[in-house]
């Protein structure tokens, strides 16, 4: 005979308000089955989880049901609560009349009627639960970080720190990412090598670190503590491990006129490139796209040959093949980045028109000293100095979705004030201003720092935003803007244009996101499992986010968060096991019929077919296939137990009998 | 503050004005700009405001060139130029004024004016 208990919750006033939650009590009291229902204002509280847990006790209850929030927020909570008591933890069954009742509801009649349905489907299924025990799984001390910027180089050195190997996968030549590009950094204006390249250094020496540059991950199989990773070595036609970084080869390349990703195009490089002096790991790459001899497509052919013969140590191999790298891990950390968004859209500031309307991340080459004028800040179109420089803010950013990205870039209006104060302080000739809709400067001395442009260095801040450039015969720029304050249209005669570009998380993460089955907003930015308490961790349990691929970001808010991941990943990598899941696919061996529709479905690789004799009558047996679940793999999805034509298939937890009695309390 | 004739504006452009940042940048695209004494974003502004009388008087609603720059750049999807036609039709739609008197218009008459263009213009600008 099965006593249960049913426990509504208030939520304060969340149910409470909506819910008559005495009627739902009440009316559940009289299912069959049910020995106690109460209700009270906060079951999730020390007081409402005892509520329960005496419950249990004194009436020695074999099975409870939650009427209260989603089982994502506190199913764990009463689980918990009554295995304490002494009650199987899977015996116990949430309603959810909060989300799926009282916040979508305004009428108190039909969302009451409504929770009274919900409760009675839990405890029609409640009614079949089973006591379940939850098996462990190993774990493999071993990270893997997706990305090798700043993010990825500061989540590897804690994750290493702790005592664990960890593997860096970066896609381009070099680690740095975005941070190796930028010149100065606020509010501090020291300088972003400096302060980036011991760290690139660092992840290079550490032994417990191991940077696979050049290279994307192809696949990824497995689940928390498990995860199986492909990892792709794009071929680079230079054997990495004989490779000194002399880089005699880049300077005997023919092939001159490669435009350079790394100063983004605003000067040229050879096909054979070390992307710039402090690269980690320092070896070249061919680019397969413009080397003469890669590109006539039969190395074998006497065709140019130059750096092969350049290279002292033989590094030089025309016949390289992608490489491909299998490796188990217990966590994996996503660091993908960022980038600025292409600007094709934006006729009006005439970026592709005019070579010195340029983004904000091309005048960071601009002006630093490694970039492509040595430091000096010159004009790309006549290599002058420019007198008069007009700064756009919001270019793409916090538009509606058809213009542009609907959010607020973030570090644009400090890199902006960065900007303007570095020029006016090397050139104080020159006159800048700065066209803005808002100034957004919330951070640790942040304002102070913007005040600064406008107090100390003179920048012209012109609430207003531009609505169209004009390059002009004789090499100047017209700006036509509004100036709101004054109520005027402006005309300034400008030298150079820098638009404060929107950024967009990198193309790659995307197709990683579907890779590793998390989540993304419609941005394509990594969704955290929760907005405010676990900011760190996504919602699928093992892969953690760290930097800008999870929300514009600053460096410092990028490091902070990069720590953060990687202690959540050290949090796992310490357990010897994890407690897996019991809720997992069964098949009932008798009734399956062999059909591998499951094996077809299963996202895991969990299900295999195996051949195995059966009984059949006069002592006779016979061999039939049948499907078997292999419990650690599986993750109690439940595609298999939908595919399955004959009923085999089974889950835990949520058998078939038993969502169907949840249907059938539901329709009666 | 006039809520119908706000309503009436509102409705016959299709606009949300609520969907404006204030960034100005309707204005700072605006040709005519120099030629209005009110500027596209003062015309989303004050139709927000319910201000829209003023607007009416104004001969801005006749500098308009209707080019859709502004709605064309626009980051938020606001379309100004719109705004201005519904003001511009407000005016035209209003009730018991006649705005053309027939003793005045053999003075305007032009040789080259066909007659078509007369009665269409008693038709709509007198009630």
């Amino acid at each position: 005979m099965q006593k249960i208990g049913v426990f509504v919750c208030h939520c304060g006033t969340n149910i409470a308000a909506t819910v008559d939650v005495k009627a739902v009590a009440e009316a559940l009291s009289h299912e069959a089955g049910v020995v106690i229902s109460q209700e009270y204002q906060y079951m999730c509280s020390e007081a409402g989880q005892n509520l329960v847990k005496d419950a249990i006790k004194e009436h020695g209850l074999t099975g409870v049901v939650i009427c209260s929030c989603s089982p994502r927020m506190h199913e764990n909570t009463f689980r918990k609560a009554a295995a304490a008591a002494g009650l199987n933890p899977y015996l116990v069954e949430i309603a959810n009349i909060r989300e799926q009742c009282s916040w979508i509801h305004k009428d108190i009649a039909t969302a009451t009627e409504k929770a009274i349905i919900l409760g009675k489907a839990a405890i029609a299924k409640v009614h079949l639960n089973t006591p379940l025990v939850a098996g462990e799984s190993p774990v493999a001390k071993r990270a893997l970080v997706i990305g090798g910027g700043i993010a990825g180089i500061q989540t590897a050195l804690d994750i290493a720190e702790a005592g664990f190997e960890v593997d860096i996968v970066e896609k381009e030549a070099t680690i740095g990412g975005k941070m190796a590009q930028i010149d100065k950094t606020f509010p501090t204006l020291d300088c972003a090598a400096c302060i980036l390249t011991p760290k690139m250094v660092e992840a290079s020496q550490n032994e417990k670190i191991t940077i696979h540059s050049y290279s994307e991950v192809s696949a990824v199989k497995g689940f928390i503590g498990n995860f199986t990773a492909t990892i792709k070595k794009k071929r680079r036609f230079v054997d990495e491990t004989k490779c000194t970084g002399c880089g005699a080869c880049t300077e005997v390349c023919p092939m001159q006129k490669v435009p350079n990703a790394f100063n983004l195009g605003l000067n040229n490089r050879g096909a054979v490139y070390i992307p710039f002096a402090q690269a980690v790991p320092k070896v070249a790459t061919i680019d397969a796209n413009y080397c003469l001899k890669l590109r006539k497509g039969d190395v074998n052919e006497k065709v140019c040959g130059k750096c092969a013969a350049a290279c002292t140590v033989g590094a030089i191999n025309y016949h390289q093949q992608d490489e491909y790298i299998e490796q188990k891990y217990g966590a994996i950390v996503v660091a993908t980045g960022f980038n600025p968004i292409k600007l094709d859209k934006y006729d009006e500031f005439a970026y592709n028109q005019c070579p010195d309307v340029v983004t904000s991340l091309e005048l960071e080459r601009l002006m630093n000293a490694a970039g492509p004028n040595g430091g000096t800040l010159l004009r790309p179109s006549d290599k002058t100095h420019p007198h008069k420089i007009v700064f756009v803010q919001c270019v793409g950013s916090r538009c509606d979705d058809s213009k542009g990205k609907p959010y607020c870039s973030k570090i644009c209006c400090m890199y902006t004030a960065k900007h303007a104060m570095l020029i006016r302080e090397k050139y104080p000739d020159t006159e800048v201003y700065v066209f803005y809709i808002d100034v957004r400067t919330p951070g640790k001395n942040f304002d102070e720092f913007y005040r600064r442009a406008v107090e100390q260095y003179n920048v012209h801040y012109i609430k207003g935003m531009v609505g169209k450039v004009t390059p002009k015969a004789d090499g100047t720029i017209d700006v036509q803007a509004s100036d709101l304050l004054s109520n005027e249209q402006l005309h300034i005669d400008a030298d150079m244009v820098v638009l404060a570009t929107a950024i967009e998380p990198d193309k790659t993460a995307r197709p990683l996101a579907t890779m590793l089955t998390t989540q993304m907003d419609t941005n394509d930015f990594f969704t955290e499992a929760h907005a405010k308490l676990r900011p760190v961790e996504s919602a699928t349990a093992g892969i953690f986010l760290s930097g800008a691929c999870q929300g514009p970001k600053d460096i410092p808010e990028t490091v902070a968060q990069a720590s953060a991941a990687a202690s959540k990943a050290i949090g796992l990598l310490v357990k010897d096991s994890i407690t897996c899941n019991p809720c997992v696919a069964h098949s009932n061996e008798l009734m399956c019929n062999g059909c591998s529709a499951c094996e077809k479905v299963c996202p895991y690789g969990a299900i295999t077919y195996q051949d195995k004799e059966f009984r059949t009558p006069y002592r006779t047996t016979v061999m039939r296939r049948v499907a078997s679940v292999n419990p650690a793999v599986c993750q109690g999805c439940g595609a298999c137990t939908v595919a399955c034509p004959s009923g085999a298939m089974d889950l835990n937890g949520f058998s078939n009998s038993q969502i169907m009695a949840e249907v059938d309390a539901i329709c009666k | 503050m006039n809520n119908n004739l706000k309503e009436q504006v509102l409705r016959s452009s299709g606009v949300n004005v609520l969907k404006c940042m204030r960034c100005g940048k309707c204005s700072g695209t605006c040709p005519s700009y120099d030629e209005m004494e009110y500027h596209p974003h003062q015309f989303v502004y004050m139709v927000e405001k319910g201000d829209i009388e003023t607007l009416m008087e104004s001969k801005s609603i006749y500098k308009c060139l209707t080019c859709f720059a502004c709605v064309e750049r626009c980051p938020r999807g606001v379309e100004p130029a719109k705004v201005v036609e519904a003001v511009r039709l407000a005016t035209i739609r209003k009730q018991g004024n006649n705005h053309l008197i027939p003793d005045a218009i053999p003075e305007m008459l032009d040789e080259d004016l066909p007659q078509q263009a007369i009665v269409t213009a008693f038709r709509k600008y007198t009630k």
